[in-house]
């Protein structure tokens, strides 16, 4: 719906500048600490522009040196979390690429019923199988490990099958039955036909699976015991339940280093974002 | 959800399969192609389930095997005074949080859509802070908190401290008038907003508030996806209403709104969802529900019995009780905007 008149759509471009600035300030705030002297963020009035940029900040959150906590390996951290995202990301679009093709492409006895059950999951809150899930991770020896962060994501998700089983249903059936009269086989199909035209779809469950993993928190909470094996949501709230409330600066360096990763991926992959989003939101 | 399944078998289920040779070899073909879904489902999802309802009913700590009790662990669950407080506390917060974040999103998103100059600058500035980690956007919010550097109560008090200046005023005037109560405590509560900005995460009554705001600012995702939304209706619909001379409030109200309904619906739904669920940042920034477990939510209170106490029995009872609540509150939104929602093309 279009703004008419000269008013309406100067109004409309102050309350969205009024709304921008909101929105940024926290993320401005935070940069502009974690560039301050310790003194300084102390300040009232607070100031926005350091005296002078302390870049060391950064250096000293990765490498923080107490007497009494010793070293927090960020370095380590981000290891572990592209450890676990990695496999997990993997895991995700192999499995369920393979379950939704056999959900859209193939014809089998008692595919809708078992198809309806599996949107019906959806609706599980994830609380209700998180102690069972745990139990059997125990049962196996996992606790401790990071098998219980990414071997779940092979064995597919409904939501992420049902996203790319949409997708699947609109390439046109002919492509398969081509490849299949020059006797390609069903994998063949799946992945020389398939998998090549739904790079976008892909992406989408890439991304969005890669983020989860950056940003899970009450995984790794639940899964991880020794403070070594840490992913970086994890260990940033490790960092601050040590030495919450005093050095901000370097709190807020360090909150900007796990955030600045995802920032940078959103600005390289912004179309597949916004379309992944309203893909995953628009559906009812 | 009912939709999208109609909708999905309607276009792939034509015709019923027979079992000749070539669709044998098509179902074993599927049979293997789903097999990572059949271990992800029974596995990891339907035993799962049942085995939490099974542990619901039986005191267990995992270092030793359950114990039936029956329905002991409902009934601790229905006197326990920190579950109502949790279960209140959640429900506070999804009262306010999700229509605030639903209002907003949809102004947001009718703003962004008037064919604004820079709209994809904007949509990406109030798009960014959804995509904060919540560990570190819970770190953030402490220090923007902050009762004594914070810099949100430093803009508040500047901003505020005219207005409350004349409130209190009006106060002192009240209460030399005759209505000293009132008067009174209207001057007292200026003068702690003017001298310091609401003490967010410290006080009971303001914690929880201190949340709704956060979840505002992560309401980004939400606009990206009304917008596109909003971008879907039909630009014949809006001629016609503006034929009809209609208002730019009432082509809102009666072509915009009707119009992505279904889209409200499915995200408030997912909403409720989400809120019960809210963790991390609670976790993070208010550590056992600090101050007096006014920000102790249920999900947490979930957390700490299965995990830190290893009551997984009275946590499982608990999971059983947020999935019954969760599918009373989803049935409830369903049938209530079932009377508004407008699905395209039908119904």
């Amino acid at each position: 719906m279009q703004a008419k008149g000269r008013f309406a759509k100067l109004v409309v471009q102050v309350v969205l500048l009024a709304g921008s600035f909101l929105f940024l300030f926290p993320l401005l705030w935070m940069i502009s600490t974690s560039l301050k002297p310790i003194e300084e963020t102390m300040r009232t009035p607070p100031e926005w522009i350091p005296s002078t940029f302390q870049f060391g900040n950064y250096w000293r959150a990765i490498t923080y040196q107490s007497d009494k906590l010793g070293y927090i390996p960020f370095l380590r951290y981000t290891v572990n979390t592209l450890h676990v995202a990695v496999l997990a990301v993997a895991g995700t679009v192999v499995s369920n690429a393979l379950v939704a093709y056999g959900f859209a492409r193939l014809r089998w006895p008692g595919r809708n019923l078992l198809f309806a059950l599996t949107l019906a999951t959806m609706m599980v809150p994830f609380p209700v199988v998180m102690v069972p899930i745990y139990v059997i991770f125990r049962h196996l020896g996992w606790i401790g490990t990071f098998r219980p962060l990414w071997v779940p994501a092979w064995f597919g998700s409904a939501f992420n099958i049902f996203l790319l089983r949409q997708f699947f249903l609109t390439i046109p059936k002919e492509l398969s039955d081509a490849a299949r009269v020059d006797g390609c086989s069903e994998f063949g199909i799946f992945s020389r036909v398939i998998l090549p035209l739904s790079r976008p779809a892909l992406a989408v469950v890439a991304l969005f699976s890669f983020l989860y993993q950056w940003n899970d928190f009450l995984g790794p909470l639940v899964y991880l015991t020794d403070q070594r094996s840490f992913t970086l949501s994890l260990g940033l709230q490790f960092y601050q339940s040590q030495h919450g409330g005093t050095e901000w600066n370097l709190l807020m360096a360090a909150s900007t280093i796990v955030v600045l990763p995802i920032i940078v991926l959103f600005f390289f992959t912004q179309k597949t974002f916004i379309q992944g989003i309203t893909v995953t939101g628009l559906k009812g | 959800m009912a939709g999208i399944d109609k909708r999905s078998t309607k276009r792939d289920g034509k015709g019923k399969p027979r079992m000749s040779r070539s669709s044998w070899r098509e179902t074993r073909a599927a049979l293997l192609f789903i097999s990572p879904w059949l271990v992800g489902l029974f596995g990891l999802l339907l035993y799962p389930i049942l085995a939490s309802f099974y542990y619901s009913l039986c005191e267990y700590s995992v270092l030793e095997p359950a114990q039936y009790i029956g329905l002991g662990n409902y009934a601790d669950l229905f006197t326990d005074e920190v579950f109502w407080k949790a279960l209140g506390n959640t429900f506070y917060y999804a009262c306010l949080a999700l229509p605030l974040g639903l209002v907003m999103a949809i102004a947001v998103a009718l703003l962004l859509n008037t064919g604004v100059r820079g709209m994809t600058v904007y949509r990406t500035i109030f798009f960014l802070p959804s995509l904060m980690p919540t560990v570190a956007l819970a770190i953030l919010w402490l220090w923007i908190f902050n009762g004594d550097y914070g810099v949100l109560n430093y803009a508040v008090s500047s901003s505020t401290g005219w207005i409350a200046g004349q409130v209190g005023g009006l106060g002192h005037a009240m209460a030399t008038h005759g209505m000293g109560l009132l008067g009174n405590a209207i001057m007292a509560a200026s003068q702690h907003v003017k001298a310091q900005g609401p003490p967010w995460l410290t006080d009971p009554s303001w914690s929880k508030l201190a949340f709704v705001v956060l979840s505002l600012w992560g309401v980004g995702h939400a606009v990206v996806i009304y917008l596109a939304g909003l971008q879907d209706v039909p630009v014949h619909l809006y001629e016609a209403a503006d034929l009809d001379g209609a208002s730019w409030w009432q082509k809102v109200r009666h072509v915009t709104l009707p119009t992505i309904s279904p889209v409200i619906q499915f995200n408030l739904i997912l909403g409720i969802i989400g809120s019960f669920q809210f963790f991390a940042a609670p976790y993070v920034m208010a550590p056992n529900g600090q101050p007096a477990r006014s920000a102790y939510f249920f999900a947490m209170m979930l957390y700490d019995n299965a995990f830190p106490y290893l009551k997984m029995g009275y946590a499982s009872a608990m999971a059983w009780v947020l999935f019954v609540i969760i599918m009373m509150c989803t049935m409830a939104a369903l049938k209530l905007s079932s009377r508004h929602v407008h699905y395209e093309g039908g119904a």
